[in-house]
């Protein structure tokens, strides 16, 4: 079986260690703060000015001033801290943020990621994409394994125009867990039920698999 | 010295046809809501507006790009916004799209005097197309140049009438950054109160940034994605 998109999220949160300072992109990437396992504190910053992000707020306590950089409302945790936006990338690009999750349309075999724009379709833009893998000393990419079409979106190398080169460290998709090394994807897990040879037949790009690969657990 | 105005379109009545004006805000959180109306109502013609985003389609900037005020827009994300997307595919406006990291750095390269940084967002990209391109410590860097825009206009909580501010929460984003880059910053903030009212160790902007002020009204603090969890 496929995971699930909480179970994508439920497996990269078993890469938080105590201490991380998290930026968690949209999509799949947020769902991560619902599977913090207990004993684990982390940090959770929001690009447009905020580390210490707390659970959406209870009906009718919402604050049009407090938002995430998804536009959501938002609560803080104790110990929260407002900024402005040159300070919240100067925190990225200085390499204080700990971990970036963030989705991707299409990753290389070199760590290349291709997340912001499809050509001959509306460009809303790279937000703050750009600015985080270019710096994020451990990118996380949680993402299909394929497209609505069945094509693999782990490729040799991407079509799609890139948002940021050689980055990506480890890739977590709905059948996979995948570290990008220097010699290409090194398979580490598997889904529930899913074999080896699917996972092959799936990936485009350079696949490297020694041993057993054990099967996630959830 | 007197930076106190009346309102909007006092504030904003020398923003001239063709001119570069940057607009505090994240989406809809921390916008200068007066001063949009003000400039929709002043009719103002073939702007350059600096902000990150474009707002949506009957709020914020979305009320200038309906009224076909705006030449070019140069913003990060630009997603919220059908009349937006109409026009830039008639080619009736123009867009840049640049990292918001890099945004926020030109703006504070610009409040800073400094004429450029050197940022790796984009590197290897086609943000990278045209730019000078440097190594340090074995990383590649682009150079990107400071804004030089006519007006700042931004959005503040708290200000006195000199001009110090304070912003609320995440309504700060870019407007503290903006405010430094203008070559007139005008504010306008939720409470105006006398000068020595407000603590100096809490300043965000200090007042000699900042040209014209005024209090603002019946501000609507639109909600672009509200979402909640049930009562317990």
């Amino acid at each position: 079986m496929s995971l699930t998109k909480e179970q994508i999220a439920q497996r990269i949160a078993r890469e938080l260690k105590n201490g991380y300072y998290v930026n968690l992109g949209i999509g799949i990437p947020t769902l991560v703060a619902n599977y913090i396992p207990s004993g684990i504190n982390v940090v959770l910053q929001s690009e447009n000015g905020l580390l210490g992000m707390g659970p959406f707020p209870f009906e009718g306590e919402e604050d049009p001033d407090l938002i995430n950089a998804g536009k959501q409302t938002i609560t803080t945790v104790p110990g929260s801290a407002f900024f402005d936006s040159a300070m919240s990338f100067g925190m990225i690009r200085a390499g204080k943020v700990d971990l970036t999750v963030l989705g991707a349309m299409e990753v290389s075999e070199e760590g290349d990621i291709a997340n912001w724009k499809i050509p001959g379709k509306m460009v809303k833009g790279m937000g703050g994409a750009m600015d985080l893998v270019a710096s994020a000393k451990n990118i996380i990419v949680a993402m299909m394994h394929s497209n609505p079409k069945g094509e693999s979106k782990l490729l040799a190398k991407c079509t799609l125009p890139l948002t940021g080169v050689k980055c990506v460290k480890k890739i977590v998709s709905d059948i996979a867990v995948l570290d990008v090394t220097a010699d290409g994807f090194r398979l580490l897990e598997r889904a529930p039920g899913i074999t080896v040879e699917e996972i092959k037949s799936k990936t485009a790009g350079k696949l490297i698999i020694e041993g057993e690969i054990p099967e996630m657990q959830f | 010295m007197n930076k106190v105005v009346s309102a909007a379109d006092e504030a904003i009545k020398d923003v001239f046809d063709g001119a570069i004006v940057m607009l505090g805000g994240f989406g809809l959180c921390g916008i200068p809501e007066n001063c949009i109306t003000a400039l929709v109502k002043k009719g103002v013609k073939k702007l350059t507006c600096i902000s990150n985003n474009a707002g949506v389609d009957d709020f914020g900037i979305g009320l200038m790009l309906k009224q076909r005020q705006v030449k070019k827009m140069i913003s990060s994300y630009v997603g919220e916004n059908a009349e937006f997307e109409r026009q830039l595919l008639s080619g009736e406006l123009e867009v840049e799209l640049i990292p918001q990291g890099t945004l926020a750095t030109r703006c504070m390269a610009a409040g800073y005097g400094m004429p450029a940084v050197f940022t790796p967002a984009g590197v290897g990209t086609e943000v990278a197309i045209g730019k000078e391109v440097r190594q340090f410590n074995g990383k590649e860097y682009l150079l990107e140049h400071a804004f030089d825009a006519d007006f700042a206009i931004v959005k503040a909580w708290k200000g006195d009438t000199d001009g110090n501010l304070i912003y609320k929460e995440t309504a700060r984003n870019f407007n503290p950054l903006m405010a430094m880059a203008g070559k007139i910053t005008i504010a306008e903030v939720e409470q105006l109160v006398p000068v020595g009212e407000l603590d100096p160790n809490n300043i965000h902007t200090p007042g000699i940034y900042v040209h014209r002020i005024f209090q603002g009204s019946n501000y609507q603090k639109r909600i672009e994605q509200l979402t909640v969890r049930k009562a317990k």
